[in-house]
């Protein structure tokens, strides 16, 4: 096993800086054929057992996305081929809720990335998706008793039909953009959350997602619903072997904030450098609920990705932070949509970007106030950081706003790192390496230090691993 | 091994314009210097230079340093032969405490075979908290220094603070005040004057560059060096001080011939 792994890497002549990269040596219990078509789809339902709406709004998805045009803004998508990809990889027959009974192979690869260990050390509940199933998923029992629901989408379209399928698709309909489409027309596994009102859930909820095939798609689709004066946090990590050829992952994601809720979701994404990443995120708040997105790109080949937030009802607030690393061969699109359709909402979009090594980074954004909808602020921060002048960083800000009582405020700041900075560092006795990973890590520190600890600690670390062996 | 800093005909220039024009100078551990220079005599260009500032240019001339010659070397490496620079103007860097900082300067200066240093090649934490507090009640440093973003809106004086008690942490055998006093008002200097005076030892050898006698009142010099235009043109003791203080550089001036910049 140990060999294969070492092969991998090596024989692809790929930088092994990233840590990850494994591939373990997993048989699928099933996979379906390259490329997608209503057999496919059909094929898919039939092994999933799903009730006949789901295999309807597939079909239906799946129709949506052939009429859809290769989206041409944001990223390069020209080396994305459709017809080589495998749309559904099942790597064990169910999802277990005790990690003794996953797949030793599977539980293998879980370990080494740390994840039960993890759970037993602070986190409410732990769901972890190889390929295309989720292999298991859990949370603790105290939770479970006051009726707080955490389980993969597929066992959730089973076990609570009737709320699933009164949200599923309301958030981002199948017809949203390209990749909506996609994932509604193929979608599997992801998160299905519903929190009772009034119950706060203290610790993360975390989902990890792992690619392990080659030439794989991954489609993750989650739920988040938070009962009225409920809150919770979710957390999502992400990593795939290394390989070659590309992977395509598209999850979407949707929350439904209700009337006084707070929901955090936190991810770090962290693919491997030949997975396209092109994901949908959206939430719905109602009346003075509150919706967070923390969102930290450092891997993957093409990162696109806004998450956004809809103010229904006023007194809601949309807070987005989002930090971006490109380093070598990345492209990181991502961004934050905000869109005021209520009086006095408030949103603030705090934007980090770094790039390097010729990496190239965009801030995406999009703050919309609806006519009528009077008293809103919105505040938006954009900083980047340019490392070297190969590397690239670009804004893009779209305001629209059909309200005159309304308070925006936009700025952005591109820096390089100040060759003062690292004499100073350096004449202190740091290399330059680490007086350059120094300075990084201060530009993010806003953002980080609203992580949890331990995320804290791991994004560090990963800017640690993006910024070693980057000087000369 | 010797510790001394022997400056041996040093010329440096700035953007092909030559700043320093054959500089000597001798600076042993345990001794104090001044070199005292008008506006645009060399004084911060010979400090930036030593410390090895990528936008200053060597030309020629030799720096040795605990026997080694240390033009070729990176600014770190110099810092961890034990050179220390004292910026005229300390650089913020947001997001990064002082303390976080120091523990990875401290470390590295320290060298990370040292005994005591734990895995990831840091002093450990309790050992570093300990001496940091130690270090900062000494020179009489408020706690929440330690917590705060490295010069990030520290004003003037707070600057200065804390590079002195970067000084003190950094334990290093030469130090280089770069015009410490300037920008700061009188009861700033005394106590950064003071700071330093606590520091002062067999251990450590001090050059403190300046414009103004004012600093050195509160540090006493045994070796007063005057800078005109990149060369230095008098050494002597205490006497100097008092002319400067009485008189200007002016009369200077005339001795050599050199016209106010």
């Amino acid at each position: 096993m140990a060999n294969s792994e070492t092969n991998t890497i090596e024989e692809l002549g790929v930088s092994n800086d990233y840590q990850y990269g494994f591939h373990d040596d997993v048989k699928p219990t099933f996979k379906s054929r390259k490329g997608l078509d209503e057999g496919v789809i059909n094929q898919m339902c039939d092994i999933k057992g799903e009730p006949d709406w789901m295999r309807q709004y597939r079909l239906n998805a799946y129709q949506i996305f052939k009429q859809k045009p290769m989206t041409k803004w944001g990223g390069d998508l020209s080396q994305l081929d459709f017809d080589d990809i495998y749309y559904y990889v099942k790597a064990s027959d169910q999802s277990e809720r005790s990690w003794d009974d996953v797949p030793d192979d599977i539980k293998k690869t879980f370990d080494r990335l740390g994840i039960p260990e993890a759970e037993r050390k602070f986190l409410a509940g732990v769901g972890a998706q190889y390929d295309s199933e989720v292999v298991y998923h859990n949370i603790v029992e105290e939770l479970d008793k006051i009726g707080v629901v955490f389980l993969d989408t597929d066992t959730a379209i089973k076990e609570y039909p009737d709320l699933v399928k009164k949200y599923f698709g309301t958030i981002i309909p199948s017809a949203d953009n390209q990749f909506a489409a996609l994932n509604s027309a193929v979608w599997s596994g992801g998160s299905f959350v519903y929190v009772p009102p009034g119950v706060k859930v203290e610790y993360p909820l975390q989902a990890y997602f792992r690619i392990n095939s080659e030439n794989m798609g991954q489609f993750e689709r989650t739920l988040i619903i938070a009962d009225e004066g409920s809150q919770v946090h979710y957390v999502e990590g992400c990593t795939a072997p290394t390989f070659s050829s590309q992977s395509l992952h598209s999850a979407v994601v949707e929350i439904v904030c209700m009337k006084g809720s707070r929901v955090r979701y936190t991810t770090i994404q962290n693919w491997a450098n030949n997975v396209y990443n092109l994901v949908t995120k959206r939430a719905f708040a109602y009346e003075d609920a509150q919706m967070e997105w923390v969102d930290g790109n450092l891997g993957s080949k093409l990162t696109m990705k806004y998450p956004s937030v809809y103010m229904m009802e006023p007194g809601a607030r949309g807070d987005i932070l989002s930090i971006a690393f490109a380093s070598k061969g990345q492209h990181q699109d991502a961004g934050a949509k905000v869109y005021h359709c209520a009086p006095h909402t408030t949103s603030q979009i705090t934007s980090k970007s770094i790039s390097k090594d010729g990496g190239r980074s965009s801030y995406r954004g999009w703050v919309d106030v609806a006519k009528g909808a009077k008293g809103c602020k919105s505040h938006v921060v954009c900083d980047a950081l340019i490392l070297d002048k190969d590397s690239r960083s670009d804004t893009y800000p779209v305001i629209e706003i059909g309200e005159n009582d309304t308070n925006i405020e936009h700025e952005a700041r591109v820096s390089k790192i100040g060759e003062e900075q690292l004499f100073y560092l350096m004449s202190r006795g740091l290399s330059e390496e680490e007086a350059s990973t120094m300075i990084v890590n201060g530009f993010i520190e806003p953002l980080v230090k609203e992580l949890p600890m331990e995320y804290a600690v791991e994004m560090n670390r990963l800017i640690q691993l993006q910024m070693e062996g980057s000087v000369g | 091994m010797s510790t001394d800093l022997m400056i041996k005909d040093l010329h440096i220039s700035v953007q092909g314009k030559p700043i320093i024009k054959g500089l000597n100078l001798a600076v042993k551990q345990g001794e104090i210097h001044a070199l005292m220079g008008p506006n645009g005599s060399g004084k911060s260009t010979l400090a930036n230079g030593l410390m090895g500032h990528p936008l200053y240019d060597i030309d020629s001339g030799e720096v040795i340093f605990s026997g080694v010659d240390v033009l070729e070397l990176e600014p770190n490496e110099r810092a961890k032969l034990g050179l220390f620079l004292a910026f005229q103007y300390p650089t913020a860097i947001p997001g990064v405490s002082l303390a976080n900082f120091l523990r990875l300067a401290v470390s590295a200066v320290r060298g990370k075979e040292g005994n005591g240093s734990s895995n990831d090649g840091l002093i450990p934490m309790r050992e570093f908290r300990r001496e940091l507090r130690e270090k900062m009640k000494q020179l009489g440093v408020d706690d929440s220094f330690a917590r705060r973003y490295l010069n990030d809106g520290f004003s003037g004086g707070e600057k200065k603070r804390a590079e002195i008690l970067q000084l003190a942490m950094l334990e290093p055998k030469i130090a280089i005040l770069d015009e410490t006093d300037s920008g700061l008002d009188i009861d700033a200097i005394r106590v950064v004057g003071e700071s330093v005076n606590q520091l002062i030892g067999p251990e450590l050898g001090v050059l403190i560059i300046t414009h103004y006698p004012r600093l050195l009142d509160y540090i006493r010099p045994q070796f007063v060096h005057i800078l005109l235009d990149g060369r230095i043109v008098e050494s002597g003791g205490w006497e100097l001080t008092q002319m400067l203080e009485a008189e200007g550089y002016d009369p200077i001036r005339e001795k050599y011939g050199i016209d106010e910049e």
